[in-house]
């Protein structure tokens, strides 16, 4: 173990500050980004990902099944931005059911506004008309506008875990008090929810639509756009997660995540660097619930609550949170499994669900995208005798899962 | 790491030393710091004065208020007093302002980012220096600092290794490759060669005082027989207090220094000597 004695000028005053602010030019190039798939990896499972679900599932499913599969879709795309918050940057987020909801009742709201113009001017939801005053809730009035619906499906969410998260983050809240305050925003969500009788339709929720942009939901053929649609932002969700995690960003949020304080003693603020993982999460939870209405026809406080809040964490923990298609394909698997089982046994699926969670938690925290892994370094293990080098294979993504036996 | 990068490279480096000595390089001057816990007073009223080039070590025995005074320094803990880095106040300003006016630190157990490899850990290191976009793009090409520094550290063949399987020293080294390519001004090691072997403490003294040009590097440390090797400077505390300082001859010589700390018994005296 020997340290070069080369004398030489200062390394750390390597010009006067000069403007570093690309690579272009400087330096010997990088390899591929440890810790995440490859490129040809991950574009090419992105690639099976939106063939089998845009190609093969309408050719082989009829038409209730499609529908069916378009709902686990908007919980996968729920599932990415867990993953990327979850996984990446340890935050448990717990009640992604509340941003679920400003995005699923933002889409609702116009697409009962949109209905009800068709029925003529003036007309108000049909809901309004048999609980409401005669008049439009002041909240309604912007989402008339189909511009205003989609800003307001991804900026409300970002502007919310923005003053959220920077606040929490700031003081330090982190680990199980961090999902508990999630547990309690989306909790508060949906008591205020079942409280707007008048305006948002209470406990009963905003159903019975007709149109989704002009089209109708009636046509099949329009139904399966929107399948499409979802599934195009599925893949769209994982593309942009994929970036994020490649990124010199992604790489400080997992530092972040493992090391906060030493993150600020290189110069970074770390609440500002959870703040947008959260923002993202948010964001794509949102996304999920804005895509989940016209596709199921109803949204309720239900469909946001505490237990539908944990279920989007379920399905990541079991993919495995983080990799980059664990949490996609878990939230598919759970979500399908849910909808078999729970026809089978009513009363025993949320005693599975939380067995589930506490299995994966404790026997395999990096998920089942851990498997293969675990597998092959077994492999190694036993083929050698002696203890492998992960450091000589550079494909072995062994420093890529979360902690082990910790939640957060 | 091709040949002609390392010859071009010291011409290149001569051509800016003269450019980027700090004028007013003064080092990092300390005066009444104070650190209190409750009704314990950790610090005491500490005056130091750490210079540019030279390896400053600080010594003294356990719960003498060293980590303490580091700790206050880098921000970590609440102290009254002041600190000045090239006459500048720096007692007070939040952590991550301080490792951008250049001072930076290792803990006695190194804090690597275990997931990530060496060069994700150098790389986020030098983040600092770059434009806050960067971050929204992969890194395409080593910072050419990235590599300088893993030459000055002998860490080139553990790049691509994650950080957490690395060997004690070498987790302790990239900690100050990291300092390096943060640019510090100012590098506070809390205990760098505890737990190492000989060689490795040699390779690390010898490493202290290749980088203590036009960088003031100070070292809290329990080895004395380490302290002797490669001290320049050394400040003794006791109790919170600065008991002496001075050169490593005029401070082992000190009496007040043997009494509470070098001639505690003949047994000290002998393991300090003793070999590693």
């Amino acid at each position: 173990m020997s340290l070069t004695s080369t004398e030489r000028g200062d390394p750390s005053a390597a010009g006067p500050d000069e403007a570093r602010v690309g690579d272009a030019g400087r330096g010997r190039p990088a390899g591929p980004v440890p810790g995440v798939p490859r490129r040809g990896l991950a574009y090419g499972g992105m690639a099976v990902l939106a063939i089998a679900l845009m190609v093969l599932v309408p050719m082989f499913f009829g038409t209730f099944q499609v529908n069916q599969i378009g709902r686990f879709v908007c919980l996968a795309i729920v599932a990415v931005g867990i993953g990327l918050a979850w996984g990446r940057g340890g935050m448990l987020t717990m009640g992604q059911g509340a941003f679920f909801g400003i995005g699923a009742y933002v889409m609702a709201m116009h697409m009962l506004l949109s209905d009800a113009a068709l029925r003529g001017p003036d007309t108000l939801p049909s809901f309004m008309v048999l609980s409401g005053n005669g008049e439009l809730p002041w909240f309604w009035e912007p989402f008339r506008s189909g511009t205003v619906t989609v800003l307001g499906i991804v900026l409300l969410p970002a502007l919310v875990a923005g003053l959220l998260g920077f606040s929490l983050f700031k003081r330090k809240v982190k680990g199980a008090y961090f999902a508990i305050l999630n547990q309690a925003l989306v909790a508060a969500v949906a008591v205020l929810l079942i409280g707007q009788q008048d305006t948002l339709g209470g406990s009963n929720g905003l159903s019975g639509f007709q149109s989704f942009f002009g089209l109708s939901l009636a046509d099949p053929l329009n139904q399966q756009f929107i399948y499409l649609l979802a599934c195009g932002v599925l893949v769209a969700m994982v593309a942009l997660a994929y970036w994020m995690m490649r990124s010199r960003f992604g790489e400080l949020l997992v530092a972040t995540r493992d090391g906060e304080e030493r993150v600020r003693f290189l110069g970074y603020d770390p609440a500002g660097v959870k703040t947008i993982a959260y923002m993202a999460a948010a964001m794509m939870a949102s996304i999920g619930g804005a895509l989940f209405v016209p596709i199921v026809g109803i949204i309720s406080p239900t469909s946001i609550g505490v237990a539908p809040s944990i279920a989007f964490v379920i399905g990541v923990a079991v993919g495995g949170r983080g990799s980059l298609f664990g949490p996609v394909l878990g939230a598919l698997a759970v979500a399908w499994a849910e909808s078999s089982l729970a026809q089978a046994f009513p009363s025993g699926w949320s005693y599975f669900q939380g067995l589930l969670l506490i299995l994966v938690i404790v026997l395999l925290p990096g998920g089942v995208a851990s498997l293969g892994q675990r597998f092959r370094r077994r492999r190694a293990d036993s083929g050698n005798g002696s203890t492998p080098d992960p450091g000589t294979d550079p494909a072995e993504p062994a420093h890529v899962p979360a902690p082990k036996g910790t939640l957060t | 790491m091709s040949v002609t990068d390392i010859d071009s490279r010291p011409t290149a480096a001569a051509d800016q030393t003269p450019l980027t000595t700090p004028a007013g390089n003064t080092g990092l001057a300390v005066r009444d710091l104070t650190v209190r816990f409750g009704p314990f007073t950790a610090v005491d009223g500490v005056d130091l004065d750490f210079a540019p080039d030279t390896v400053h070590f600080l010594i003294g025995p356990n719960g003498a208020g060293k980590t303490t005074c580091v700790d206050a320094i880098t921000g970590l803990s609440k102290a009254t007093g002041s600190v000045r880095l090239d006459g500048q106040e720096v007692l007070g300003i939040p952590v991550r302002k301080l490792a951008r006016q250049g001072i930076g630190r290792t803990f006695q157990t190194a804090t690597l980012f275990e997931n990530l490899t060496v060069l994700q850990n150098l790389d986020i290191a030098a983040g600092m220096h770059r434009s806050r976009w960067s971050l929204l793009g992969a890194r395409s090409r080593i910072d050419p600092a990235i590599d300088e520094a893993l030459e000055d550290t002998g860490l080139g063949h553990v790049i691509d290794r994650p950080a957490g399987i690395l060997s004690h020293g070498q987790k302790q080294w990239v900690e100050i490759a990291m300092l390096l390519v943060q640019r510090a001004k100012v590098l506070l090691l809390d205990e760098p060669v505890a737990g190492m072997s000989h060689d490795e403490r040699q390779a690390t003294g010898e490493l202290l005082h290749r980088l203590k040009r036009e960088r003031t590097v100070i070292v809290v440390e329990h080895d004395m027989d380490f302290m002797r090797q490669f001290a320049s400077e050394v400040t003794v505390l006791h109790q919170g207090k600065v008991l002496s300082a001075g050169s490593v001859d005029a401070v082992t010589s000190d009496p007040r220094v043997q009494q509470v700390y070098l001639g505690s018994g003949p047994d000290a005296e002998a393991e300090g000597n003793q070999p590693a």
